[in-house]
């Protein structure tokens, strides 16, 4: 992406649902952004997957209740607001990037390039189907 | 117990009586309302005993136990036991409680149906209920839900049936009976509201119970918990007043001269009282009827009720009812939490309450109700007071007419009377002292905090709790865990703490689940580090380090040649030796994992996890010149026992031969030091950000003599210490003779189950590294790859 590009808000098609168990989250890598995306049982958020204190990967922590703490020194980022909640001040965050989940798919809204197109990764729509885990891996609440 | 408590208050009269006391049941007096603990084996019959022996001989008090009195002559003054005796008596005492109510149902003698009321019933229960059983409790309020608790907790499948479209409807509102009702399914209770019990089926024995809608189910224990009655029929005979209950006065007088009555047998102004208090009360007052202090009347008490099931607070007290004109509700409700608040006011006074999921104000309302105190000025701190921030002040702020103890009816003032009067300074001494907190216990916290502001040197019994999540000790959730028969992590966080949990909690519970059930669990791995997930080292950088097991230090040439193709394959940026004579691969992708073990083709060193790391060894006899014992094969071995076991804190291990301790077992957790014709065993040691010598746990002959004392040390570690507790500071806070007393001096039976719980442990152990060809989930260790490809 250049810097003169200009750039347009739309919902990607990321994952489906099965694809992150509950209370656990997934890193995943759209259009140039690392994004952790998080199974809360009623609902999926997703934030950049990078602590804002030594650049942690996010989607590797442990949930607690509305927060994900960081697997390298336990810096708690609320994961609606991308806050950090457990540091003195100054307010520190992260990005986050709101979610919708339609028939079972997660979408996430990316800022793009406007001029990029798009095209379906065919693999992981193929493992909804007749992927070997399927019906073996643990419950998924939605 | 009320009639005990009455003869305790008599007795503080010192008036001089001569006293027997005759009681049906074969037991000294104990306390009715634990028996549900007794049931779901927190507490044993002798720890709800009120009064021993002893306190009977102390007080030269007669005692006859299973005698039932079967007639009492107020003319004569004389009772009849039914063992034929006769007693002569000036006052008499009626304290005969009440007997459970049993609807009308066929069925009802068979093998197999059960009430729940006194200890035996409790012992009968006890002796049937096991693992599988179906068991089926009748009535869904207080005694039934407690019941049905205990014999879930000892194995049974249960299911509770009730009449009413509520549970302890009479205690709760629609809304308030069905949180409780999500509360008890989520422990794992059946309830199935609406049914009215028409017969208990089958031949001889209870087979099921059919209800009068046509359906049945199926049951192999049957508890009729449908409510109770005063027990009024020796009252009655001898014409006493008898309405529902024995008719007594303010005074506890009965309609005869000098026959008084206490207790769930009685009636005072239309009203029969079941709960400790007000039974308590009245025997305050008939004390001092009947000493000859007449002058203080029993009032009547306002109506409460508390549920003792661990995780499910329940709390009721007056009229909650918002039809009443006039009457203002107030009302607070988290579905997600489980937790409901309703009070009801009229005429800007508590009227009401109804707690469930968090019934730490129970107190606070039960004042309210009790002083019927104008609000008004509260009304924005109704359900949530401003918390005080100095404990002393909040006591302080306290009357000294405030009553702490709500059963036995212990005020503020009693308390520091005798903290100062008699020297009382531990919680203990409080209840041996003042009977406070014996009751159903719900004020123990506030005693405590009495304790801690007034005695100057009070100390807080040594209880540290996990986290602001839950709030026990890990002690006590290690019982619960086990005692409430619970398998995974969010269970616990759901019935006993906030229900979200955090970093600090789930670990430690994760691998409470995994000791206590050793390894037989619902293992959630959302509870576990990354390190668990993916059973590496994270880095700073987000890489992950490998480092394969290599028992005792020892490699191949074939190994090396695996490990260096795997280095250049995937492009390992660093190969290091670790200072615990393993190899470590660091900075591997999440993603190259599985593959990496594949290629390996040896098990995980378990470097990442709270778990066995390795056992360190010098080379012994074999090519050693000072060897005196074999070391290297001793360390193998006791790898080999051990490993892919987990552990409250990292566990390394050494093996030397010789005291020159090349291999530095003196400061590993476990380490075995070789003499010549013994081994000393050493458990403590470290070197790390601290420095100890290990203690000497024992010294033995023979390697397997060592391997098995090792053994008892690591599985006794594994369940007594606390989660990141290491060896070294497990040992100096328990002490190293009580270590050995327990573990290599402890009686045969003790040694037998520590060795079985492993044995246990260890079938269910395996190699994490295997789940690299069987992942839990299909995206354990990869980035999910975006469905729509966003090109660029």
């Amino acid at each position: 992406m250049s810097q003169s590009e200009s750039f347009v808000k739309r919902w990607v098609r990321t994952a489906c649902i099965e694809s992150i168990p509950l209370r656990e989250g997934r890193a995943v890598q759209i259009a140039g952004h690392d994004i952790a995306v998080f199974n809360l049982g009623n609902r999926f958020l997703a934030v950049e997957n990078r602590c804002p204190h030594r650049g942690g990967p996010l989607a590797d922590g442990i949930v607690s209740g509305g927060n994900v703490v960081c697997p390298l020194h336990a810096w708690k980022v609320d994961l609606a607001s991308g806050e950090v909640t457990n540091q003195p001040a100054p307010p520190q965050c992260v990005k986050t990037f709101p979610v919708r989940v339609e028939n079972g798919v997660i979408s996430l809204e990316i800022a793009v390039a406007a001029s990029t197109s798009t095209d379906y990764h065919a693999d992981c729509l193929a493992s909804i189907s007749q992927g070997p885990y399927l019906g073996k891996s643990a419950s998924h609440e939605v | 117990m009320a009639g005990v408590a009455c003869v305790e208050q008599i007795l503080k009269h010192a008036a001089k009586f001569d006293i027997t006391v005759f009681g049906e049941e074969t037991h000294v007096n104990y306390n009715r309302i634990l028996l549900s603990s007794v049931l779901a084996g927190e507490k044993v019959a002798d720890d709800i005993v009120l009064n021993s022996l002893g306190w009977y001989e102390k007080h030269q008090i007669q005692l006859r136990l299973g005698v039932r009195i079967t007639e009492i002559d107020p003319t004569s003054k004389t009772v009849t036991g039914d063992d034929g005796s006769v007693a002569f008596f000036d006052k008499l005492l009626l304290a005969t409680g009440s007997v459970p109510l049993i609807p009308p149902m066929e069925g009802t003698r068979k093998d197999g149906v059960f009430v729940f009321r006194n200890l035996d019933d409790t012992r009968a229960l006890l002796d049937r209920a096991g693992k599988g059983v179906k068991a089926v409790v009748i009535g869904g309020g207080l005694l039934g839900l407690e019941a049905a608790r205990g014999l879930q907790v000892q194995g049974c499948d249960v299911t509770v049936v009730h009449l009413m479209d509520a549970l302890m409807e009479r205690q709760l509102d629609l809304t308030g009976g069905g949180y409780l009702k999500s509360k008890m399914e989520c422990l794992g209770v059946k309830v199935l509201l609406e049914r009215s019990t028409a017969a208990i089926l089958g031949n001889g024995k209870v087979e099921g119970i059919a209800f009068k809608d046509g359906s049945s189910i199926e049951a192999d224990l049957v508890v009729v918990a449908a409510g109770i009655r005063p027990n009024v029929e020796l009252a009655r005979k001898a014409e006493l007043q008898v309405n529902r209950g024995v008719v007594v006065n303010d005074f506890m007088e009965t309609s005869k001269p000098d026959i008084f009555a206490v207790g769930e047998c009685v009636e005072h102004n239309g009203t029969c009282y079941g709960l400790l208090a007000p039974l308590l009360e009245q025997g305050k007052i008939l004390a001092a009827t009947i000493t000859g202090n007449k002058g203080p009347r029993f009032e009547g008490f306002v109506p409460a009720a508390k549920l003792k099931i661990m995780g499910v607070d329940v709390f009721s007290a007056g009229d909650f009812s918002d039809k009443t004109p006039g009457t203002d509700v107030v009302r607070y409700e988290d579905a997600a939490l489980g937790i409901y608040k309703k009070l009801t006011l009229r005429d800007g006074k508590l009227s009401g309450a109804i707690l469930v999921g968090d019934t730490a104000d129970s107190h606070r309302y039960m004042d309210w109700l009790r002083t019927k105190e104008d609000l008004t000025s509260h009304r924005r701190q109704l359900l949530f007071p401003a918390p005080s921030e100095d404990l002393g002040l909040d006591v302080a702020a306290m009357p000294d007419t405030k009553i702490v103890c709500g059963c036995v009816g212990v005020t503020k003032g009693a308390i520091i009377e005798a903290i100062h009067g008699k020297g009382v300074n531990t919680l203990a001494q409080l209840k041996e002292c003042t009977r406070a907190s014996t009751g159903c216990g719900s004020c123990t916290e506030h005693c405590q905090q009495l304790l801690k502001a007034v005695v100057p040197e009070f100390q807080e019994e040594s209880e540290r709790i996990l986290c602001k999540c839950l709030s026990y000790s890990e002690e006590k959730l290690r019982d619960i865990v086990r005692g409430q028969r619970i398998f995974s992590v969010q269970q616990v966080l759901d019935i006993y703490g906030n229900g979200l949990g955090c970093e600090i909690c789930k670990p430690a519970l994760s691998y409470m689940m995994d000791v206590v059930w050793c390894g037989d669990h619902d293992e959630d791995r959302s509870a576990r580090y990354i390190n668990d997930r993916v059973h590496a080292n994270i880095q700073k950088d987000g890489t992950f380090s490998v480092v394969p097991r290599m028992r005792g230090g020892v490699t191949s040439a074939k190994e090396l040649r695996r490990i260096a193709d795997v280095a250049d394959k995937y492009k390992v940026p660093m190969v290091k030796v670790t200072g615990s004579q393993r190899i470590d691969l660091l900075g591997v992708k999440k993603a190259d994992l599985p593959k990496i073990w594949a290629d390996l083709g040896m098990p995980s060193g378990q470097a990442y996890t709270k778990g066995v790391r390795m056992v360190k060894t010098c080379v012994g006899t074999d090519f050693c010149r000072f060897g005196v014992q074999d070391s290297t094969k001793a360390g193998i071995e006791l790898e080999r026992r051990l490993e892919h076991l987990f552990t409250p804190a990292k566990v390394k291990m050494g093996a030397v031969g010789c005291p020159r301790n090349c291999a530095e077992a003196t400061v590993k957790d476990i380490g075995f030091v070789g003499q010549e014709g013994t081994w000393q065993v050493v458990v403590g040691g470290a070197a790390g950000k601290k420095v100890r010598k290990a203690d000497l746990l024992i010294t033995v002959e023979s390697s397997e003599e060592a391997l098995q004392a090792a053994t008892l040390f690591f599985q006794y570690y594994r369940e007594n210490a606390n989660y990141l507790e290491r060896t070294y500071d497990f040992i100096e806070r328990i002490g190293i003779e009580k270590v050995r007393r327990e573990t290599v001096y402890a009686p045969l039976a003790v040694q037998q189950g520590l060795r079985e719980r492993l044995r246990k442990s260890k079938r269910f152990a395996r190699d994490a590294w295997l789940e690299g060809d069987e992942p839990r989930h299909p995206t354990q260790f990869v980035q999910i790859e975006p469905i729509e490809k966003v090109l660029q």
